[in-house]
């Protein structure tokens, strides 16, 4: 049973789990910042009518969507030293996320431009706009909004899959847990700690995602000038 | 040498293929019970009943807050310590089970939710019974909402699955990672690995996308 629950040994170890806590945050963001980077380029290419951009981003979405991101950790992990890249691990986990995530992200990007109605893209057209004044002043500025609840959700996400990342020793969160596990033989102070902290982060996107969700209905159209 | 290696590979071959009938063994009996859970909690979690409602939301969210890693370590560690014996075989299938049916009960419960009160009145002043309301008047009409992405959901169980090889089980990604210990070439092997993946996953994500299509264009009907 679960008596000789040890808060002591948790307190003990709390530097080590404040490390990971902050690791997880920090690779996470720079995971999100490429993801967002990865994105955007596969959405534009996405959105081209030529098939020449079109054809291979939809292979890369679909590839990345059907496949497991734990194999493409290993594929990158075990795959980029045999073509010459030696990278510390870390470095590896931030590219498999950001790889990974950034499918999801422009599949999030484009549903959202999508979604403004043509009249929109029609209504630019009619009042002699270009291309890209079209898409910087009419369409982006309704999609950017569509698209931060999604993006939170994925945020969400890639935190969690960042716990993937103790699989190749890089020392984040979960390591953090597994550490104490095996030190100690503590799995139930290691594993119910970090689901804690897991937890704690959850929250905390969670509560941003519902207040980006009011600010945007709250925000009034804006009137054409 | 790309020789040697790809004889090697064949030579694997036994080894691969009970590492996807694991996969899809455990994919499939976790996405069974896992549905059938899923619907259950779902129609509870908008049963009308405060109380089961906030439990089971509170469980969803735990589970949604946590990376599946972790709750597999937590099942196959701690409950062994309370007493429950279990292989990984079978941590894997309740850990698989528990994530599908927390994702899906929130699926049911949207499509629940989004029948219109009207149809429940009506089912009521016809004198259907609270188990005849649902089965024949809520749920037909919330599958169309359900079912694009359940489907999707089936295809994230099959990927979380390769989660389970973090605890020893022989499925379809710990075999990639067996076999690249003795094959140095990962690009080959994780190539193979996630090929194996893409041709259970890519049909059931084609499948989602068309239901979604239909599913939509069906709804666009009705609001006209």
């Amino acid at each position: 049973m679960l008596e000789n629950f040890s808060f002591r040994t948790i307190v003990e170890y709390l530097p080590l789990f404040g490390q990971g806590l902050v690791t997880t945050v920090w690779l996470s963001l720079v995971s999100f910042a490429g993801a967002l980077a990865v994105g955007i380029v596969l959405s534009a290419m996405n959105l081209q009518r030529g098939w020449l951009f079109r054809v291979p981003a939809k292979a890369y979405i679909d590839t990345v969507r059907a496949t497991p991101l734990l194999a493409q950790l290993y594929f990158l992990y075990f795959g980029l030293p045999r073509l010459g890249f030696v990278l510390p691990e870390l470095v590896v986990g931030i590219l498999a996320l950001s790889l990974n995530s950034g499918a999801y992200v422009a599949e999030i990007i484009r549903a959202g431009i999508l979604s403004i109605p043509r009249g929109q893209v029609e209504a630019g057209v009619a009042s002699g706009m270009t291309y890209v004044q079209r898409m910087r002043l009419v369409i982006l500025p309704q999609a950017f909004k569509v698209t931060i609840p999604p993006l939170l959700g994925q945020a969400i996400v890639l935190v969690k899959d960042s716990a993937l990342l103790s699989l190749i020793s890089v020392a984040e969160l979960t390591r953090a847990g597994q550490l104490l596990a095996s030190d100690r033989f503590m799995p139930a102070e290691g594993f119910i700690t970090i689901a804690a902290f897991y937890l704690l982060l959850y929250y905390c996107l969670k509560g941003l995602a519902a207040l980006s969700g009011r600010w945007i209905g709250l925000q009034p159209a804006r009137s054409s000038t | 040498m790309i020789w040697q290696q790809l004889q090697s590979l064949a030579g694997s071959y036994p080894l691969a293929l009970r590492g996807l009938g694991v996969t899809v063994v455990l994919s499939l009996i976790s996405l069974v019970l896992g549905t059938l859970l899923g619907f259950g909690l779902g129609i509870l979690r908008t049963g009308g009943n405060r109380l089961i409602s906030s439990v089971i939301g509170a469980w969803v969210d735990l589970i949604r807050g946590t990376p599946f890693l972790v709750q597999i370590f937590l099942i196959f560690f701690i409950l062994p310590e309370l007493g429950i014996e279990l292989d990984a075989f079978t941590a894997g299938i309740i850990a698989l089970t528990n994530l599908a049916a927390c994702f899906i009960c929130e699926i049911v419960a949207a499509g629940i939710r989004s029948v219109p009160t009207g149809q429940v009145e009506a089912a009521l002043a016809s004198g259907l019974s609270r188990w005849q309301r649902m089965r024949q008047v809520v749920l037909p009409q919330a599958m169309r909402i359900v079912l694009p992405p359940l489907v999707g959901q089936y295809v994230l169980l099959i990927k979380d699955s390769s989660v389970v090889s973090a605890i020893g089980l022989t499925d379809l990604t710990r075999v990639g990672w067996l076999v690249v210990q003795r094959v140095p070439n990962g690009l080959l092997v994780f190539f193979l690995i996630g090929l194996g993946y893409f041709i259970v996953c890519y049909p059931l994500i084609m499948l989602a996308r068309r239901l979604e299509q239909r599913m939509g264009a069906a709804h666009g009907e009705v609001q006209l």
